[in-house]
């Protein structure tokens, strides 16, 4: 079985909302100081669905990034919870990207790395929530995809997975090659151990250009999505603290209002 | 219709009836088609479809109900499903497509978007025409709900999807009139290369109970243990509400997953709301942010909750909900 895994570096969501500000020239969300770089959450729910499937049947898995060379981390993350290699695809030098542009080069890059009997991508990336460019890779690419997957069962060559619909799952059959969605509802992702991050440091990381992977800049000329505008939302609600002597106090006259405002 | 003139919105119905979201699409569509003056048109895909869903979507705004009913759409698949829109949408070109930001929807969408080469945008909770370029601006939140982006594209059709309960509903209309056209596309099955075997729904679980409940409890990481759930429930079954959580007890699997609320999750609008041991990530706020009034606990003074809260007191839920529950119980007719 290989396996290739597409992973985002992002900075962390689970940053306190207070203190994100944004750049209106150059339309960037900055995140407060000291953010952290992080592997997007639902890209290790990915990682960690093909490390379930190795070690239920076996195969290999390459993680694959796409991003400045710092975005490395992600990848050494990826390995150090047992994820076999890393491929850095350099980000193409235009100004700014969409989904299209993404979906794009890692599908060029997926084809040039070869042989995946599965891609595996998280839903969407924490950061432009965008939730494009796993199913944009599997039209790319022209393989089946299902989105949303919370479970992967594999037998006789034949994927059998649990997709996540509202208030409960629906149980869809596939055959390989195929590309999936992970989502945070297949759990918890394994922690790296630390034999898995030494390992992690000394594993060479493949490096490839978009001109590695013939990316045509003339491919995603014109139409491209334009980002007008960014703001960060004003709250309107203003908080009514209750407060007294002690929690219990102050529980009182909170029990009060909530029994004051609830609906009849 | 014309070249690329015309907003086509791709209904959902649910036991025969057009769902809320499809409800609020063809209010904002409505609107977008009035500014354009252009025609409005929905599109129905399914097996044995309900007729009377068609005159209820003329009577809420369609001005042509497209109808494409076969036994092979019976059920959504990704491939039939692209396969059809896309052919659709070749010989209507819309100018605007908008579906649900539903199962369907981030399913369909996406994969639709890069097989008719053009560009979408998800989750949207703001549609506005550009009043030069008479473009569709998306507005949608970023960073988990941190930031909000507002994005236009040149490519056609333009494709979006809309988050619930973010744009209001249409008003119902008896007396509009509009045509209901059935549609004959037919393609190969053996494009089909997805099965669903099964399908494993609560009907009438906690997990439905929490879109329509007009009270909803809610905890978050802060808990601590599947077991501390237990007094948010009792609170709920006093205030005759459901319990819902924040992402981490789902993933902790304290709770199930039914019951997440946010970004991710369900997108609720109840009279009250209120979050216990909740920090208040822009992420799960974004499934409550219309909630009438919102009451919080949590022992961090600068739990970002407090910012979007109408009530809170700060505290440990250990000592604030037995007081809670026994108002309730004092004061509250049985």
């Amino acid at each position: 079985m290989n396996m290739i895994v597409c992973v985002k570096q992002v900075p962390d969501p689970e940053t306190p909302p207070k203190g994100f500000k944004i750049d209106p020239a150059a339309k960037r969300v900055i995140p407060p100081l000291g953010a952290a770089l992080v592997i997007n959450p639902f890209d290790e729910n990915a990682v960690e669905a093909a490390l379930r499937v190795r070690d239920a049947h076996g195969g290999k898995i390459t993680a694959l990034t796409m991003g400045p060379p710092d975005a490395e981390d992600v990848l050494r993350h990826a390995m150090a919870m047992g994820v076999d290699e890393g491929v850095l695809l350099e980000s193409p030098a235009a100004e700014d990207f969409d989904s299209f542009v993404t979906a794009y080069c890692l599908a060029l890059a997926i084809k040039k790395i070869g042989a995946a009997d599965l891609v595996l991508c998280g839903r969407e990336a924490a950061d432009w929530n965008a939730a494009q460019v796993g199913p944009g890779i599997a039209e790319l690419l022209g393989l089946p995809g299902v989105t949303l997957v919370k479970n992967i069962g594999l037998a006789d060559g034949r994927l059998k997975l649990e997709r996540v619909i509202p208030n409960g799952f629906e149980v869809v059959e596939v055959g390989l090659p195929a590309l999936l969605t992970i989502t945070n509802e297949l759990g918890n992702p394994r922690y790296p151990t630390v034999k898995g991050v030494m390992a992690a440091r000394k594993k060479e990381i493949t490096k490839l250009s978009p001109q590695d992977i013939g990316a045509d800049a003339a491919r995603w000329g014109g139409g491209q999505l334009k980002l007008l505008d960014l703001f960060i939302p004003v709250q309107e609600r203003k908080c009514h603290i209750f407060k007294a002597e002690t929690v219990e106090e102050a529980a009182v006259g909170f029990s009060k209002k909530i029994i004051e405002l609830k609906p009849t | 219709m014309a070249e690329e003139k015309s907003i086509l919105v791709c209904g959902e119905l649910q036991e025969g009836i057009m769902t809320p979201l499809t409800l609020e699409l063809l209010g904002v569509g409505r609107k977008l088609a009035d500014e354009l003056g252009e025609g409005l048109g929905l599109i129905f895909l399914g097996s044995g479809l309900n007729k009377v869903a068609f005159k209820e979507a003329v009577a809420s705004g369609a001005d042509k109900v497209y109808v494409m009913d076969n036994p092979l759409l019976k059920d959504y698949q990704t491939d039939s499903y692209v396969t059809i829109m896309d052919k659709i949408c070749r010989k209507l070109k819309p100018g605007i497509l908008l579906f649900g930001q539903t199962s369907l929807g981030r399913d369909l969408a996406p994969r639709l978007a890069f097989r008719l080469g053009t560009r979408l945008v998800m989750d949207c909770v703001e549609l506005k025409i550009d009043p030069q370029t008479r473009l569709l601006m998306c507005t949608k939140p970023i960073y988990g709900g941190n930031a909000m982006a507002r994005y236009v594209s040149e490519a056609k059709p333009q494709i979006a999807t809309v988050r619930s309960r973010a744009v209001a509903p249409a008003p119902r209309d008896p007396s509009r009139q509009g045509e209901i056209i059935a549609l004959e596309e037919s393609f190969d099955p053996s494009i089909i290369r997805t099965r669903v075997v099964s399908r494993t729904e609560e009907k009438e679980g906690a997990g439905k109970r929490l879109e329509t409940a007009e009270v909803v409890v809610c905890g978050g990481r802060g808990m601590g243990s599947a077991q501390n759930f237990a007094c948010l429930e009792e609170l709920a079954r006093l205030l005759n509400g459901a319990v819902g959580a924040s992402r981490p007890p789902c993933d902790l699997g304290w709770v199930h997953s039914e019951l997440q609320i946010g970004l991710t999750g369900k997108i609720i609008a109840p009279a009250m709301y209120i979050g216990v041991a909740i920090s208040g990530s822009s992420a799960h706020l974004a499934g409550v942010s219309n909630a009438k009034t919102i009451i919080a606990i949590n022992t961090d003074p600068e739990a970002n909750i407090f910012r979007a809260a109408d009530y809170g007191i700060v505290g440990d839920f250990k000592k604030v909900i037995p007081v809670v529950i026994d108002t309730c119980r004092k004061l509250l007719p049985k």
